[in-house]
């Protein structure tokens, strides 16, 4: 995509360096002169924006862990001495924390906007790859930085997650007590997360120089799809219009990320983690952050056995594969066609799909045996035991008192029958909901992406960016042409 | 990102266009500059002593715990100092060298504090525990040498202090500094960093 170079040295000095090594004209290439398709939307962008959202984790990261203590009996002391009297502390560790929240929701606007566009397919099923590891990597330093803190939502998520990888056969044993170092969550844990969690982030940037090697070799995907074949006519130069525009974005962004940072920096967070861990007491709704909700409805979503598995590694292996399946996903798509601007039913499954992953969330954040809505009001029954001895649960009522009322039937029981009044709820469960958001999950991904490549078919594509961009702008330009498709485009 | 004048600004415009386009590029470069300064602050200031560092910055000694000819070594922050108990004989020697050509003059007198009644005690002497050459921590009676001049002596370079704390011999340039501090009673001493 890049081409020759077009970088020529003026002083004695860049001519003597260029001969050695050439960073100036490396930097030109990429960075300045690279052609990019003239039609990127702000979508486009959020590439830009999780760049400067790493280089915000390491930076913010590095000066945490100049006061952050790892020890059980240090840790959660030494971030409240972060908060209160370390200088800027909270400032910069507000930013570290509300930071990883905006890393993810960056992250998952750049995956869904290459799902929409097709950005994963050939010739760029690298690129995609190399951004589902660092997605994983992120999910990785993002678990193991919760529990740095030491609160009881820190502790105890992950024991959760440890156990996890714990229900996996043969292995998972093994793997956790590697993981954990102790029969439980305890210093050595904390000390290997620590390490770990200030190694990743370097490992994620070295993944993101080759994700971005990866991408400059075919370039730029654009919101078209349509491959790049007039560099003159379908590219602009790099500098300045994709560094003016990602700035742009980033300063948009910026405002999003102060928002939490100074006007609600624990709004994304949980009360229990502000509670030092106490390993004998476990909060009662234990629930992982907001970025990592849908894969925990996922795991949750599975409570029955399919032949000799059983639901605990069913659930996990759901997990996991509703990520391992983005791995799959450039040869799951079967469509020629990339961009779904022009893929009329592709295009409507990939709403849903957004709203199921968005929905799975939701269930993951709320009790899966709580109602997502009710189907009346609650009603009364009457436990008692009848004269043989048995237990029996009267018919519903809807009221307590009067003629027709679940006290009535109390009353007119004997006092040996131990009558007792309860509420019964009726309604839809979260877990149903979870259930069904989940299954649509891979549904989309292991029926649907498949099947619409062969009965699906693409509206007119664009002849080229350029004819698409002009087309804008003038409508009464020539209407698009090329309406069978061509592999890859 | 705006420093260049670029292919773009000279694309169409003529002349007023480019002043325009002057304009916002100094414009944007001073509000990133503006922006970098106001991050850098907080990243700077944090590397300095955080409040709870600061705030126990201080502490009191009971000075008539410490025996005649004796003393004591108070840790605050991390910074030695010595409060020492100081035998008659030592003072009348540091009196007397009052009077010698000394590498930092000052009187035995100028490095004590008034007590709380307005006179000195001369017994408390109360001094940094950091040799001044290259901050080692100097040897005194408890550690069994007091060097030649009877006060404190530094194992690193061979610098020796007299009993008023002055440099008497060896690389050190200066008397051994002395902290501020105030006597809160006649008995109790408050240094501070």
């Amino acid at each position: 995509m890049s081409g020759p170079s077009t970088y020529e040295p003026q002083t004695g000095f860049t001519r003597w360096l260029d001969a050695r090594l050439p960073i100036i004209r490396f930097a030109r290439d990429t960075v300045i002169d690279f052609p990019t398709p003239k039609n990127l939307n702000y979508w486009y962008t959020f590439g830009a924006i999780l760049a400067f959202c790493l280089a915000v984790q390491i930076v913010t990261g590095i000066v945490l862990a100049m006061h952050y203590v790892a020890s059980t009996s240090g840790a959660f002391a030494s971030v409240e001495r972060i908060m209160r009297d370390v200088d800027y502390g909270w400032l910069i560790r507000n930013i570290h924390a509300n930071g990883a929240s905006m890393f993810f929701l960056a992250v998952y606007v750049h995956m869904f906007r290459g799902l929409y566009y097709g950005s994963y397919k050939a010739p760029r099923e690298v690129i995609w790859i190399l951004g589902v590891v660092i997605y994983l990597l992120m999910m990785a330093t993002a678990f193991m930085g919760y529990v740095l803190p030491w609160g009881q939502m820190s502790f105890h998520g992950s024991a959760v997650i440890t156990n996890l990888i714990g229900a996996i056969p043969v292995i998972g044993e093994p793997i956790k007590i590697y993981l954990m170092g102790g029969p439980a969550i305890g210093d050595a844990t904390l000390n290997r997360f620590f390490s770990l969690h200030y190694l990743l982030p370097f490992v994620i940037a070295g993944i993101v120089v080759l994700h971005i090697w990866a991408l400059h070799v075919p370039g730029n995907n654009n919101p078209t799809g349509v491959s790049v074949k007039d560099v003159k006519k379908d590219t602009v130069p790099f500098h300045p219009y994709y560094t003016v525009k990602d700035g742009f974005a980033v300063v948009v962004f910026m405002i999003l990320f102060a928002y939490f940072v100074f006007f609600a920096p624990n709004a994304l967070g949980h009360a229990d983690n502000s509670i030092e861990a106490n390993p004998l007491q476990t909060p009662a709704h234990i629930v992982p952050e907001w970025y990592l909700l849908p894969f925990y409805a996922i795991l949750r979503a599975i409570t029955f056995d399919i032949g000799p598995i059983e639901a605990k590694l069913l659930g996990v292996i759901a997990m996991f594969g509703s990520i391992g399946v983005l791995f799959f996903v450039p040869w799951l798509d079967t469509s020629k066609v990339r961009s779904m601007r022009y893929r009329p039913i592709a295009r409507q499954l990939f709403v849903l799909f957004v709203l199921a992953s968005v929905g799975l969330g939701f269930c993951g954040a709320n009790d899966p045996d709580k109602f997502v809505f009710k189907f009346g009001p609650d009603q009364l029954v009457v436990n008692y035991v009848d004269t043989n001895g048995v237990a029996q649960v009267s018919p519903k009522f809807a009221e307590y008192d009067g003629p027709e009322g679940a006290a009535a039937f109390a009353r007119a029981l004997p006092p040996s029958s131990g009558a007792a009044v309860a509420v019964v709820e009726d309604g839809f469960k979260w877990l149903w909901l979870s259930q069904i958001l989940a299954g649509y999950y891979f549904l989309y991904f292991l029926v649907f992406l498949p099947l619409l490549g062969i009965i699906e078919k693409p509206k007119a594509r664009p002849p080229s960016i350029s004819e698409s961009v002009r087309k804008k702008q003038s409508p009464s330009a020539a209407s698009a042409v090329n309406p069978a498709p061509v592999a890859a485009e | 990102m705006s420093e260049h004048g670029s292919k773009a600004a000279t694309a169409s415009e003529a002349h007023a266009g480019e002043t325009r386009r002057d304009f916002i590029h100094i414009a944007a470069a001073t509000v990133a500059a503006g922006g970098v300064a106001a991050v850098a602050w907080p990243f700077v200031q944090q590397l300095g002593p955080a409040a709870d560092t600061r705030a126990a910055s201080s502490a009191e000694v009971d000075v008539t715990k410490i025996p005649e000819g004796s003393e004591i070594r108070v840790l605050i922050g991390g910074m030695p100092f010595f409060v020492r108990h100081r035998t008659q004989a030592e003072i009348d020697r540091a009196r007397a060298d009052d009077k010698l050509p000394l590498r930092d003059p000052a009187s035995d007198e100028s490095r004590l504090s008034k007590t709380p009644d307005g006179s000195y005690n001369p017994k408390i002497l109360v001094t940094s525990g950091l040799c001044t050459h290259l901050g080692c921590v100097p040897v005194g009676p408890a550690q069994g040498s007091v060097g030649e001049f009877g006060g404190w002596y530094c194992p690193c370079h061979g610098s020796h202090y007299d009993t008023s704390g002055r440099i008497r011999k060896g690389p050190a340039p200066k008397n051994l500094a002395i902290p501020t501090y105030e006597y809160v009673s006649a008995s109790m001493i408050k240094i501070a960093l």
